[in-house]
């Protein structure tokens, strides 16, 4: 939890320098939702999360550089510089995604357990998603679904009150979360997502109901943001008394405080656990800005799957006159005003490093976040 | 070889795919009980039982989403939509996810999944069931996009599109299902016909024909009508697939024609013609000794009125006289 919370910290700083582009959802104060819930799965299970995933990402093992690296767009990101925060994942982990389209990965998390029921496994799916994500029509198209099919998955709907920035009551008739699913045929069961051991035993009893009884079921994690929405969020919709509150109860304190109660860890244990995350995120960052950025000539890479039927990109385009069949796509290389272009950005803001993100760029950022995105 | 309708054929391809991969698996609304809508997967569910041949509810969203989420797991999904009407509703997992998915996590996973629809108007199904949309898809990177027009292409290339491991969609036509052709059965050994390579149905001298879909057989019979009553001998293309899309055959066609014609059911702004005619006049501008010309479906709702439904789609007629008019001042 507490590398986690340094990871995201820096990544927050980061941003602000121009570091890391896009959005950022941080889910600074969600920690022990998260790390409560990856701690309860097997190694072959499934994960799959949100647009706000760097925490799940970690939580299942993926090593912070790669998550750090992908935030900074670079080659050795987790996904390669292709998906950004909002699309890390770890096939060899099986963290599963995260996904930019709020409701988007349910319907994929049911799939994830069909495959299990097909295949004969017993592998289980948690899927995570916001409270906003519980709106959406693949939350009902999905309970049914995986009641009617009785799939090994685990549905956790993150409550962190506020749907970007509506807040629970305003978004959604039923706030009793853990009720939503029970018309579909999906038992609900509520945890404190604050505490995190009380997490990873609602989301254990909950995965081996899953397994054993082929009995989806819907998990309502109680916790909150720390932080905005995104980086862009100016945070109206909410007063800081209510934050102040919330942050009374901040997961990791509380944990650290029940360890040190406890006997388990002393003062000192806790202060070098600290050190000790905020060193690897150094690491991180380190390890991210080394990393290169992914070459000019992998633009088209993966976009299909290549083979006897798909020989390459076809297409016609800036890079050369003749039709563009893609075979030969790298040695083809890239046309010089493309490749001007290219190391312009490349060059930019990300190497030398300190330059304050432009106020104009953040201002339009929030426009984007106000206009178009929405979330949980 | 024997003769049977393009439905049969693609029962066929899943027959066949299906005992020769257990990892293929059938999910769609009546797709089982009901022997579907079009009753392509009739009997299927009795050979194979309910875990493979799967009915679903009425959820084209979570339907597609599953398939893409069965598919990046280990198996390997054929998803039936009832009409390609209903795929707007699942767009979200056709673009966002299935055909993202692959690039956005930097080539970790695949997404085997095979989405098939029928499409395309004539039946006096109104403005919401009558759609032809393989522009819509053909826009999508990460996506491949085939349009069968005969029985036998049907079913190699639904064979062709299960063992392939990207994201297929595939475009059937509610007019074609009760066609007959030759189609190789399994005695014929392994019938799959290659995505990305067109078909030339006709070979002609005069003007280039490229049908799209159900349009392959209208701008067939327009060059036999071209041939009997102008003399005109028409080369007539089917692309079969159109992401990947065989350009080079396209286009040899044309140096020869030096005139071309697109002919597709779906509307003029941003469709197949759109795209093709524009990639024509880049790669042969110097061939060409007309304007690329394009017969479309008209730029309106699908009327469901017998008489002006006729005439919002193309016809030979139409067909005849756009290459008639390729053909004027030479």
């Amino acid at each position: 939890m507490q590398l986690i919370r340094r990871f995201e910290e820096r990544a927050g700083e980061l941003y602000a320098k121009a570091k890391i582009g896009g959005f950022l959802h941080l889910a600074i104060g969600e920690e022990a939702t998260i790390v409560g819930a990856a701690r309860a799965l097997r190694d072959t299970d499934y994960l799959i999360s949100t647009y706000r995933s760097h925490g799940h990402a970690i939580a299942r093992g993926t090593p912070p550089e790669a998550v750090m690296a992908e935030l900074f767009g670079k080659q050795d990101g987790c996904s390669r510089g292709r998906g950004g925060s909002m699309h890390m994942f770890d096939l060899e982990r099986r963290f599963m995604g995260g996904y930019g389209i709020v409701g988007g990965n349910l319907p994929i998390a049911a799939g994830f357990g069909l495959s299990a029921e097909l295949l004969g496994t017993d592998d289980a799916t948690l899927c995570m998603f916001g409270d906003g994500a519980s709106n959406q029509g693949t939350f009902g198209e999905t309970m049914n679904l995986a009641a009617l099919w009785r799939l090994p998955v685990v549905f956790m709907v993150t409550n962190n009150q506020f749907g970007m920035g509506t807040a629970l009551a305003r978004h959604s008739a039923v706030t009793d979360l853990q009720r939503k699913g029970e018309s579909f045929g999906v038992p609900g069961v509520r945890c404190d997502g604050m505490d995190v051991a009380d997490t990873y035993r609602v989301v254990c009893d909950a995965l081996k109901r899953a397994r054993e009884e082929r009995q989806p079921l819907l998990v309502e994690a109680v916790t909150y943001r720390f932080r905005g929405h995104s980086m862009a969020d100016p945070e109206e919709y909410r007063t800081r008394e209510q934050v102040a509150e919330w942050r009374k109860r901040d997961p990791i304190a509380l944990w650290s405080r029940r360890l040190v109660e406890a006997g388990v860890l002393d003062e000192a244990a806790v202060e070098a656990l600290d050190r000790e995350a905020v060193a690897q995120v150094d690491e991180a960052v380190a390890f991210a800005d080394a990393s290169p950025f992914p070459a000019p000539e992998s633009l088209y890479d993966d976009v299909y799957v290549l083979g006897d039927q798909v020989r390459g990109w076809y297409s016609v385009d800036e890079r050369t006159p003749d039709v563009h069949r893609g075979e030969e796509e790298r040695e083809r290389g890239v046309h010089p005003s493309t490749r001007e272009e290219y190391d312009q950005h490349a060059a930019g803001p990300h190497e030398s490093g300190d330059a304050p993100r432009p106020a104009d760029e953040a201002q339009d950022a929030g426009e984007r976040a106000h206009d178009g995105e929405r979330g949980g | 070889m024997a003769v049977v309708r393009y439905r049969e054929a693609l029962n066929q391809a899943l027959r066949e795919e299906m005992t020769r991969d257990e990892r293929v698996f059938l999910m769609g609304e009546d797709i089982g009980v009901f022997n579907g809508a079009y009753k392509v997967t009739a009997g299927l569910l009795e050979e194979f039982g309910e875990a493979r041949v799967r009915d679903t509810p009425i959820s084209e969203n979570t339907i597609v989403g599953m398939g893409v989420g069965a598919a990046m797991t280990g198996t390997r999904p054929v998803v039936e939509l009832m009409t390609i009407n209903f795929s707007l509703l699942a767009m979200d997992q056709i673009v966002n996810h299935a055909a993202h998915i692959r690039y956005m996590f930097g080539g970790q996973v695949a997404v085997p999944l095979v989405v098939r629809m029928p499409q395309g108007a004539g039946h006096q199904l109104g403005p919401t069931h009558s759609h032809s949309f393989e522009a819509l898809y053909l826009h999508v990177p990460g996506l491949l996009v085939a349009v069968p027009s005969t029985p036998a292409d049907a079913k190699g290339l639904l064979k062709s599109a299960i063992r392939d491991d990207n994201p297929v969609i595939f475009i059937e036509h509610e007019y074609l299902y009760g066609q007959r052709g030759d189609v190789p059965d399994a005695d014929d050994g392994d019938h799959l016909v290659p995505f990305g390579r067109a078909a030339v149905r006709r070979e002609g001298e005069d003007a280039t024909i490229v049908g799209i879909s159900r349009m392959a057989l209208t701008a067939v019979r327009a060059a036999e009508a071209l041939a009997d009553q102008h003399d005109v001998s028409a080369e007539v293309i089917d692309p079969r697939t159109l992401r990947p899309l065989d350009l080079d055959t396209i286009l040899a066609s044309v140096r020869k024609t030096n005139r071309c014609v697109i002919v597709e059911e779906g509307w003029p702004h941003g469709g197949v013609g759109a795209n093709l005619a524009a990639l024509i006049q880049e790669q042969a501008f110097d061939w060409l000794d007309a304007p690329v010309g394009r017969v479309t479906g008209a730029d309106v709702p699908m009327p469901y009125s017998k008489p002006l439904e006729q005439i919002a789609f193309p016809h030979e007629p139409q067909v005849v006289d756009a290459v008639l008019a390729t053909l004027r001042d030479s």
